[in-house]
């Protein structure tokens, strides 16, 4: 008897085309990405490019940094950037800090989460519009609450709309929903049992929230604060609406809406635009390096 | 700090309208081991939580050398706590996870350092003080979580399933590892697991709980020999658990009948007529030459190879299974008679 050990047949030396490509991730499910990079392209990408070339061609000649020559040397345009710094840096840190101690009491069960959240989330769902009118009809010197106040003896009513504090009240409320329902989820994906833990090594709940609770929740924090920051940055009705325009809340949206639409310095406008870009990748870039020094690894929930 | 004995007394402790525990009554020594077993939801983390203070009592009190405890927040109690998925910070040093309570006491910090670095050297992590718990194996891990909870000499270390989540060979090795800890610290400790074997080889002293109420109290040797009930016993290895009748008994022994099989044996719960549950060990099943007393006949079912021995899963007449251990090869199929000596078959109430 013999027993014959046959080779194997070599067909190819290496493995097929398809199979190479997939190893290194191009396969079918790619399609998948089509939609949303066209989308993207199209309604992004090309948009940013086309307004950044804008830019460079002033109305009024000059020279392709004209628009930007012209913005920091006319206080009337160059103040914007504070004025709406003045009002977004705030707006976020209020919001941020504001959501820490809810959303730490509402972490894991509790009994009427679900109604508390929906509360606290509802106010996304109304528009700036809503909001502004409701803080008007509200805030007025001939509103309730100047009444309330007139009843407690109050002599003049506060000034709370058509102002700096008109605006920043309705970026919080719109803003809050937002940086609550983050920070609850950061939350929510820190293990109980740290706390637990700490709590047994003798931290009373103060040391245990610094120690413990605030390192692990600051990364997020960061990402929350850059997140209200952005929606805070770009306001604009709410600038009109429950602001003075023209004066202390004319932020930089408001600049570049007029520049475009009532004086149609189109490339002015883009230049303003681009400017708000980068004043706000400028802070996000700030917070981020500031994040990068943190611990950002697991935190031990399954949030 | 030290303590000569902790009353924990008629604690009870409820979920809504689920209790978890119910009127546990236990006095532990200064520097004794307990272990609380038991299976899952059968009180014995909550036992555990409500000593740690992560838990509000229901009722009962907590007495240690007559002070009440139980009233403490978790950070007064001065108790160390392992935890299941060790719970360490995941931001800190090892050496910071171990020095955290230290600091959080204001110990000085020459005298912090020397006790981290003494710690650190009993559970053999010297070597590992700068990395990061994310950077250690699963058993290093829990070596930094029981340093931590041993660097303050607590009064008491709990340890809730600190075993379970490492794989067998790594288990049976950090047993070894706690139990050399408990030999030379002599610290107070209550452990729990749902392993009867983990608690077997650490406890001096086993509380075997079920549905929120304590079934047994005793020494191993107690509670392995002499289980209080049938319950306790499916628990300590008697994994054959036939249901009978008692056909006659006197003191000490009784005869029961199943289907087909009459077994003689030690009566533990008195009884005189009735249904029973006659409990005995795969381990004390050998195979019979022929027909005799305490013989059961019973057809193979599953065959597991364990080496020396074989794992047997036979079938009886009334569908029971009966489980043996044996060094006879049988094989699925074969009829088998086999014996169980009478003072093995412990006979229970049902």
């Amino acid at each position: 008897m013999t027993a014959t050990i046959e080779k194997p047949v070599v067909t190819q030396d290496k493995p097929s085309l398809k199979h190479r490509l997939a190893e290194r991730g191009v396969d079918r499910t790619l399609l998948l990405v089509l939609p949303g990079l066209l989308f993207v392209i199209l309604l992004f990408v090309y948009p940013v490019l086309y307004g950044l070339q804008l830019s460079f061609q002033p109305k009024e000649g000059g020279g392709l940094l004209a628009n930007y020559t012209k913005f920091f040397s006319d206080p009337y345009l160059f103040d914007t950037i504070w004025i709406t710094l003045r009002l977004a840096v705030p707006a976020a840190l209020i919001n941020v800090l504001a959501s820490i101690p809810i959303a730490y009491r509402m972490r894991g069960r509790v009994r009427g989460k679900r109604l508390l959240t929906t509360l606290f989330v509802l106010p996304i769902t109304l528009g700036t519009v809503l909001t502004a009118e409701g803080l008007i009809r509200y805030l007025d010197p001939t509103g309730w609450f100047n009444k309330v106040l007139a009843l407690f003896g109050a002599d003049e009513p506060a000034r709370l709309v058509h102002n700096y504090t008109g605006v920043l009240l309705s970026l919080i409320i719109s803003g809050f929903p937002f940086a609550f329902l983050l920070t609850l989820s950061y939350l929510s994906g820190i293990d109980p049992t740290l706390e637990q833990a700490a709590a047994t090594l003798g931290a009373d709940w103060r040391k245990r929230f610094r120690h413990i609770t605030l390192p692990l929740l600051a990364p997020g924090l960061a990402i929350t604060f850059c997140l209200t920051f952005v929606l805070a940055f770009s306001v604009f009705p709410s600038a009109y609406l429950v602001g003075l325009p023209q004066g202390e809340t004319r932020v930089m949206s408001i600049a570049a809406y007029e520049s475009a639409f009532r004086d149609f310095d189109f490339p002015l406008g883009s230049a303003i635009a681009m400017l708000m870009a980068l004043v706000m990748l400028v802070v996000i870039g700030l917070v981020l390096v500031w994040r990068s020094t943190l611990y950002r690894g697991s935190t031990g929930g399954k949030g | 700090m030290t303590f000569a004995e902790l009353h924990i007394d008629r604690v009870r402790r409820a979920f809504g309208d689920t209790v978890a525990l119910r009127d546990l009554d236990l006095t532990i020594k200064g520097g004794e081991f307990v272990a609380l077993l038991g299976p899952s939801g059968c009180g014995k983390s909550t036992a555990l939580n409500c000593l740690a203070g992560l838990l509000p009592l229901t009722g009962g009190q907590i007495l240690m050398d007559g002070k009440r405890i139980d009233t403490l927040p978790p950070e007064r109690r001065g108790f160390g706590m392992v935890f299941q998925n060790y719970a360490l910070f995941p931001h800190m040093s090892v050496r910071r996870n171990v020095a955290f309570g230290l600091s959080m006491r204001k110990v000085a910090r020459a005298d912090r350092e020397r006790r981290v670095d003494e710690a650190l050297r009993l559970v053999q992590l010297t070597d590992h003080a700068k990395k990061f718990p994310a950077q250690l194996s699963g058993g290093q891990q829990q070596r930094v979580a029981i340093a931590r909870a041993i660097v303050l000499e607590p009064a008491l270390v709990l340890m809730d399933e600190p075993l379970s989540n490492l794989d067998a060979s790594l288990r049976i090795e950090m047993r070894t590892e706690i139990r050399r800890l408990h030999q030379s610290l002599g610290l107070t400790t209550v452990y729990v697991t749902h392993d009867q074997e983990e608690a077997l080889a650490l406890a001096d002293r086993l509380v075997v709980l079920r549905d929120g109420l304590v079934q047994q109290i005793g020494s191993p040797e107690e509670v392995y020999a002499h289980p209080a009930n049938r319950y306790v016993a499916g628990f300590m290895g008697y994994r054959n658990l036939l249901s009978v009748r008692v056909s006659s008994s006197d003191d000490g022994s009784a005869t029961v009948t199943g289907e087909g099989f009459t077994l003689a044996g030690v009566n533990r719960d008195g009884l005189s007529e009735g249904e029973a549950v006659a409990a005995f060990r795969p381990t004390d099943v050998t195979v019979a030459a022929e027909e005799g007393d305490n013989t059961v006949r019973a057809s193979v079912e599953v065959v597991e190879y364990h080496g020396r021995e074989q794992a047997v899963e036979a079938r009886l007449p009334s569908g029971e299974a009966l489980h043996v251990r044996t060094e006879s090869r049988l094989a699925p199929g074969d009829d088998v008679l086999f014996r169980v000596p009478r003072e093995r078959v412990l006979v229970f109430a049902p």
